[in-house]
C-alpha cells in the first residue's frame, strides 16, 4: 500500500496538468461572444469570480443559464455581457431586488434583455435532458400555468402509456439545454479535475454533463490521494472537466461550506447598489474593472473582513472504505 | 409547555398572562403563530425562509413535535445552531440529517409525493388559490418584474396541500383576475387535462383572518377573523365576491407561551420578527 502523502499547498502539487490554468486563461479559452454559458451553484458555491472575469474580458451577447439568477448575473448584465437569460428565479435571494435586471426587463433601460422564464424543476429537467442527450424530459408541472403561453419551449405531449385511470395521459415536457460551457465552483479538485463538493450540491453535476465544455473553479487544488481517500465525495469526475482554476474565496459573496460563510451584508447592500445605475457603475469600476483578478479583489476586501466570514470546524466522522487483506 | 421553559422575568416585561392584547403582537408574530397551529398533525413541510420557517419551528415546539422541514435548497432534517437567514444558510447543512441534490429533491421528494404541506407566498392570489409571482402588469412589458416561480409551480402541483401566508390583505393582492398565473392550483390544471397530486391551497393566512378551501372545485371561503376584524372588512379587502362560511370563527390571539417561544427560542435575534 502506498502511503498517502501529506496534503501539499497548491503551488507544490505536481506535475502540473494542462487542465490547471488561470481564470483569465480559462475564460479566454472557453467562453466566446454569443456563447451559451451555464453558471450554477444554488446559493452555495456561486462562481462569482468567474463572472467577474467574464465582465473584465468584455464578453458580449451571452446567453446565461442559471436557476437562481442573483447578484453575479445582475453584475454580468450591468457589464454588458448578457443578451439572453434563462432562469427559474430572478431575485436577490431573500434580500431584495436585482436593480439592473429589473431596469432591463421593465424599461429596456439601457437595453432590452430577453428572458426565458421557467420554474426550478423545469430548468432542472432541461439540464437532465441535456446531460443525457435526450430530446425532452417530462414533468408534472405547468398544467394550467400561464408560463407555456410566454415560453414556447414548454410543450404538452400525450404519454404513450396509459395513465392510472387507463386513459391517455397528458404531460408537459422541456427540451434539453446543452451549454457551450458550464462554470461551477467547488471546494476542491485534483489536478485532472476530479471535483469534490460537500454541503449543497444543487444541479452542478448535471449542468457540467449537459455542457460541451466545463470549467471548475476551486478553493484548493489537492493531491490525487486526497480525492481518492473519499471517492464518494467526487461530484464531477475528471473526464467531464476541461479546466481547473484555483481561486480561493472565489464564491464571495456566497459561501463555501467549511471554508467561509455567506456575506449576508453584501446581499442586502446589493439591492441598494443596483437600484441606482450610477452607483452600480461605480461599484463595477472599483471592484471588477479596478481589480486585475480575484486575488486583488480579495486583498482589497482585507483580512479583517475575511475574519468576519471565518467558520469553525465541524469534521465528519471518517468512513472505512476497507481494503483487501 | 413545561414549567422549565417559563421565563418569568420576560413575562413580567411583557405583562402577559394567558393571552395578550393585539397591540403588543406584530403582524409577523401573528401570522407565524396562526400558521404554526394549522400545522398540527402534519409531518413533512416544504418551506422557504421567513414566516414559514418561524411557523414550522414554532409548530415543532408546540402542536407538531414530529414535523420535518424540507428546504428548497435540498436540506432535510436540519438542526441549525442559529436561525437560518436563507434556505441555503451554512448552519442548515452542518449537523443536518440529509442534503439532497436538486434532481432528487424536486424529482423524487416533491414529485414523488413525499410532502404533506407546501408553504408559498405570492404577490397576487385569486379565489381558487392560483398564484402570481412573476409580474405586475403585462408579462412582455411589466410594471414590476417579480422573482418568478422558483419551485412554487412544483410545490403547488405535488404537495398534498398548500398554505399561503400573505402579509397584506387588499384587493390588489386578493384579485379577481391575476395579472399572470405563475403557479396554478389543481382546478386550472384539470381544465387542461392534467391531474396534480395535491388539492392545492387549503389555507390562506392573512393579517385579517383565515381563508380556507378543502378540495378541488372549491373556492376560498372566509372561515375565521382575528379579534376586532369584521366579516365585512375582509370582504371589502378582497378583490372578488368572497364566500363566507356559515360559522365564521374568531382566531384565538397568540398566547403568552407561543409568543415567548417565538421570541426567545425560535427567533431571539429577531431576524424575521419585525
Amino acid at each position: 500500500m502506498k502511503a498517502v502523502e501529506p496534503i501539499s499547498p497548491v503551488s507544490h502539487v505536481s506535475p502540473v496538468s494542462p487542465k490547471v490554468m488561470s481564470m483569465q486563461e480559462a475564460i479566454a479559452t472557453f467562453v466566446r461572444d454569443g456563447a451559451t454559458v451555464s453558471i450554477e451553484g444554488f446559493t452555495h458555491l456561486v462562481p462569482t469570480a468567474a463572472g467577474h472575469e467574464i465582465i473584465r474580458q468584455g464578453l458580449k451577447d451571452l446567453t446565461v443559464v442559471r436557476m437562481t439568477a442573483d447578484i453575479v448575473v445582475d453584475q454580468m448584465i450591468a457589464g454588458g455581457c448578457v443578451s439572453r437569460l434563462v432562469s427559474s428565479f430572478v431575485g436577490n435571494s431573500s434580500a431584495g431586488s436585482l436593480g439592473e435586471l429589473r431596469r432591463r426587463i421593465e424599461h429596456a433601460d439601457p437595453a432590452p434583455l430577453t428572458f426565458e422564464e421557467y420554474s426550478h424543476y423545469g430548468l432542472i429537467c432541461r439540464y437532465l435532458a441535456g446531460a443525457q442527450r435526450l430530446p425532452f424530459y417530462p414533468l408534472r408541472s405547468y398544467g394550467g400555468s400561464d408560463l407555456p403561453g410566454i415560453n414556447g419551449a414548454l410543450r404538452k405531449v400525450t404519454s404513450p402509456y396509459p395513465g392510472p385511470d387507463g386513459e391517455p395521459e397528458q404531460i408537459y415536457v422541456v427540451p434539453p439545454v446543452n451549454p457551450d460551457v458550464t462554470i461551477i465552483h467547488a471546494q476542491r479538485a485534483d489536478r485532472r479535475g476530479n471535483t469534490q463538493i460537500w454541503g449543497l450540491t444543487g444541479i452542478q453535476a448535471e449542468a457540467v454533463y449537459a455542457a460541451k465544455k466545463a470549467i471548475v473553479v476551486v478553493e484548493e487544488l489537492v493531491e490525487d490521494e486526497v480525492v481518492r481517500s473519499d471517492p464518494n465525495r467526487t461530484l464531477v469526475p475528471a473526464h467531464a472537466v476541461d479546466a481547473v482554476v484555483v481561486c480561493p474565496r472565489g464564491a464571495h459573496p456566497s459561501f463555501a461550506q467549511g471554508y467561509y460563510d455567506r456575506d449576508n451584508a453584501f446581499y442586502r447592500a446589493w439591492s441598494h447598489i443596483s437600484k441606482d445605475p450610477e452607483r452600480l457603475r461605480e461599484w463595477l469600476a472599483e471592484w471588477v474593472y479596478g481589480t486585475a483578478d480575484h486575488t486583488e479583489y480579495t486583498a482589497k476586501l482585507g483580512e479583517e473582513f475575511w475574519a468576519g466570514l471565518a467558520v469553525g470546524e465541524a469534521l465528519s466522522e471518517p468512513v472505512n472504505y476497507g481494503r483487501r487483506l | 409547555m413545561t414549567a422549565e421553559t417559563v421565563r418569568t422575568e420576560h413575562e413580567k416585561g411583557l405583562t402577559m398572562t394567558t393571552s395578550t392584547t393585539p397591540e403588543t403582537v406584530t403582524s409577523s408574530e401573528l401570522l407565524s403563530v396562526v400558521a404554526s397551529r394549522e400545522l398540527a398533525a402534519r409531518r413533512t413541510v416544504f418551506a422557504g425562509i421567513g414566516l414559514p420557517t418561524l411557523a414550522t419551528e414554532l409548530a415543532h415546539l408546540t402542536v407538531a413535535p414530529q414535523i420535518e422541514v424540507v428546504y428548497e435548497s435540498g436540506v432535510c432534517g436540519a438542526h441549525p445552531s442559529h436561525l437560518p437567514e436563507t434556505i441555503a444558510d451554512a448552519v442548515l447543512i452542518t449537523g443536518a440529517e440529509a442534503v439532497l441534490s436538486m434532481p432528487t429533491l424536486f424529482g423524487s421528494v416533491l414529485q414523488g409525493g413525499h410532502i404533506d404541506v407546501g408553504f408559498l407566498g405570492a404577490a397576487q392570489i385569486d379565489r381558487w388559490g392560483n398564484l402570481n409571482t412573476s409580474v405586475i402588469g403585462d408579462w412582455e412589458n411589466p410594471s414590476v418584474r417579480l422573482p418568478g416561480s422558483g419551485g412554487a409551480v412544483e410545490v403547488m402541483a405535488n404537495s398534498r396541500e398548500v398554505f399561503v401566508v400573505m402579509r397584506r390583505h387588499n384587493p390588489r393582492s386578493f384579485t379577481e383576475t391575476l395579472d399572470f398565473c405563475t403557479t396554478p392550483g389543481p382546478d386550472r390544471a384539470l381544465d387542461e387535462g392534467i391531474r396534480p397530486l395535491g388539492v392545492g391551497v387549503t389555507r390562506v393566512i392573512t393579517e385579517l383572518g383565515i381563508l380556507s378551501r378543502e378540495g378541488v372545485g372549491e373556492e376560498l371561503r372566509l372561515t375565521a377573523v382575528h379579534p376586532g376584524v369584521t366579516v365585512e372588512q375582509v370582504k371589502e379587502s378582497t378583490g372578488w365576491d368572497l364566500q363566507v362560511a356559515d360559522r365564521v370563527g374568531t382566531v384565538e390571539p397568540p398566547t403568552a407561551a407561543e409568543l415567548r417561544l417565538l421570541r426567545e427560542d425560535v427567533d431571539p435575534g429577531r431576524v424575521y420578527l419585525r
